[in-house]
């Protein structure tokens, strides 16, 4: 008996787990995958009526401008969040005395809440009080500043606020990339006479690849996943201007009492975030095998 | 540290050109970190501003007179809603919220990855892939039945609820971070271990639990500002009277009555970052490590 307990004793520490994850992981996403084919609307239905609210969805404008507005905001803010990154960890790679006390100023912003985020922007972005009154206080006066309340410009507001806080974390994957590069190879070259900057551009930034997919890999996962940062900036506003999938889905959940929608879109949501991390995942898990 | 410099040293006709780079780059640098800082600064000079100050004077100037008022209206008075006693009583949820959930989710994900890394039966790596991909999952895809179960198990709007959502959709991370740890411990450790009749409890009780300190630094400080930070699942699963400080927060700086008071805003927005920045600040150093694990390792 305790032989037989002794065997099995590391399975049954991690059954509890493993059962918590596929209930509250496999089994909800069965579940909402189910609930996006009925008629659900207050209350969820159990029978299946097919690709119905799929149809409603890519029907619906704000569904419309939810999408073009992930792709905006998550083209701009993966590469400006990307090239800003690895500039800031070149520019502290010149052997700084002062490098560990300016690595903690960018980096902070990463340790804050998207709604304090938001928050703090949307105060700085005012457009009566903020930067706009600022520079107009200084003799331009037409200086227009609006973004946070212009429906045409609300989510590049958005894209600064979430660079401002990403930025900083894709410069210490770089930095830790740059630290990584064989010293050797940079010595040869560096005997060889070859400018600096041919020796970041041919030799050190290619050798950052997996880095570079890292990167991309966490800022669209940040920007597929991002609420909190649109609730706190515009409320999705003006109107549905800066909506998100993921503010649409809350919406249709929680306001609008449209399950079918709601269920519908998160599994939209999800099919956008599996494109991007299935096949990285695929490849680092088999990597390891190898 | 790499030996390419932007400015390598070369002969001395070419010192000039040398300090001037060096001078270029450390403007560079000061220009970004000011960008950085800059809403922070506002932040805390806002806060401090009254708001006949706030109105007359510029965004990025220093307060002319220093008050407090906005912090204790922000702490104690403001209104989230109907209810207006501040950010107090929000606070102390998301305390009593994320301790017991880091505690416990830390706690699986050490037993787990102890598992996985140490003990590997046939199947463990398959559960270790299923239980890595919950960590990727957009959370709204499971809002719905949560919402429902929750209901199910009593446990609808309820603090008991957030902290059981917390420790489930933290399982993942906690156990990707112990199990990366413990791969790296040479399972010879086990084996001779057993040999001298050690257990599976013994083994980790007095072989790896004393080698963890490092991870379960990272696994906690994670934790914390995961869930410290979170909004969606506060958002959704919790009712007047038990939300986290970040919808509080949220209610305070959005609530639509009355004059709004932007440095209560900015006093309330610091108030809630504080936990999170201060626990940055002690230990950054594994702030980072977390950072960088859940996303290069993963």
């Amino acid at each position: 008996m305790s032989q037989w307990l002794e065997r099995h004793i590391p399975k049954m520490v991690l059954a509890p787990s493993f059962a918590a994850v596929l209930v509250f992981v496999y089994g909800f996403i069965i579940w909402t995958a189910w609930v996006s084919l009925t008629r659900s609307r207050l209350l969820p239905k159990y029978e299946i009526e097919g690709l119905i609210q799929y149809e409603r969805l890519f029907n619906a404008p704000r569904w419309d401008t939810a999408m073009s507005n992930l792709f905006v905001f998550g083209t701009l803010f993966i590469l400006i969040s990307m090239v800003l990154g690895l500039m800031l960890a070149i520019l502290l790679d010149q052997k700084i005395r002062t490098e560990g006390v300016l690595r903690t100023i960018y980096l902070y912003p990463m340790a804050l809440s998207l709604i304090v985020t938001g928050t703090a922007w949307k105060w700085i972005m005012n457009p009566g009080l903020g930067i706009e009154a600022m520079v107009r206080g200084w003799g331009f006066e037409s200086f227009t500043f609006d973004w946070v309340i212009n429906p045409d410009k609300a989510i590049y507001a958005v894209v600064i606020a979430g660079v401002w806080q990403a930025s900083g974390f894709v410069m210490a994957l770089f930095l830790a990339g740059l630290r990584g590069v064989d010293g050797e190879i940079i010595k040869a070259a560096q005997v060889d006479g070859i400018p600096a900057w041919r020796i970041y551009t041919a030799i050190i930034i290619p050798s950052m690849a997996p880095i570079f997919l890292s990167a991309f890999i966490v800022l669209a996962h940040l920007a597929i996943k991002s609420f909190d940062l649109v609730i706190a900036l515009t409320g999705g506003g003006p109107g549905y201007a800066t909506d998100l999938p993921a503010t649409y889905m809350y919406t249709m959940a929680f306001s609008r009492g449209d399950i079918g929608q709601a269920a519908s879109s998160a599994m939209v949501m999800m099919a956008v975030v599996f494109a991007i991390i299935v096949p990285y995942l695929y490849s680092e898990l088999r990597a390891k095998h190898d | 540290m790499t030996d390419a410099t932007l400015v390598p040293a070369r002969a001395p006709a070419q010192n000039w050109s040398r300090i001037a780079l060096r001078w270029l780059l450390f403007t560079l640098l000061g220009l970004f970190a000011l960008f950085y800082l800059m809403p922070l600064f506002v932040m805390i000079t806002t806060s401090l501003k009254s708001l006949e100050e706030i109105r007359t004077g510029s965004l990025i100037a220093f307060p002319r007179e220093v008050t407090f008022d906005a912090w204790r209206t922000a702490w104690s008075e403001a209104c989230t809603g109907i209810q207006c006693e501040g950010l107090r009583p929000f606070f102390w949820n998301s305390v009593v919220i994320a301790v017991p959930a880091v505690a416990i989710s830390t706690m699986l994900g050490a037993a787990n990855g102890y598992v996985i890394a140490q003990w590997r039966f046939k199947g463990a790596n398959l559960i270790f892939s299923l239980m890595l991909f919950g960590c990727f999952i957009p959370f709204q895809v499971v809002l719905l039945p949560m919402a429902r179960m929750l209901g199910l198990m009593g446990l609808a709007g309820s603090i008991p609820g957030l902290i059981f959502v917390h420790v489930i959709y933290g399982i993942g991370f906690t156990t990707l971070f112990f199990r990366n740890f413990y791969v790296t411990i040479p399972q010879d450790l086990v084996k001779a271990a057993k040999v001298d009749g050690a257990g599976f409890f013994r083994i980790f009780w007095s072989i790896f639990l004393p080698l963890s300190l490092p991870i379960i630094v990272v696994t906690v400080i994670w934790q914390f500002t995961q869930i410290w930070n979170d909004f969606l699942f506060g958002v959704s699963f919790s009712q007047a009277g038990t939300q986290p400080v970040t919808v509080a927060l949220n209610n305070i700086v959005n609530s639509t009555t009355g004059v709004k008071e932007y440095n209560v805003d900015m006093a309330a927005a610091i108030i809630a970052a504080l936990p999170t920045l201060l626990v940055y600040a002690v230990a950054g150093k594994y702030f980072i490590r977390g950072l960088t694990a859940g996303s290069v390792k993963g």
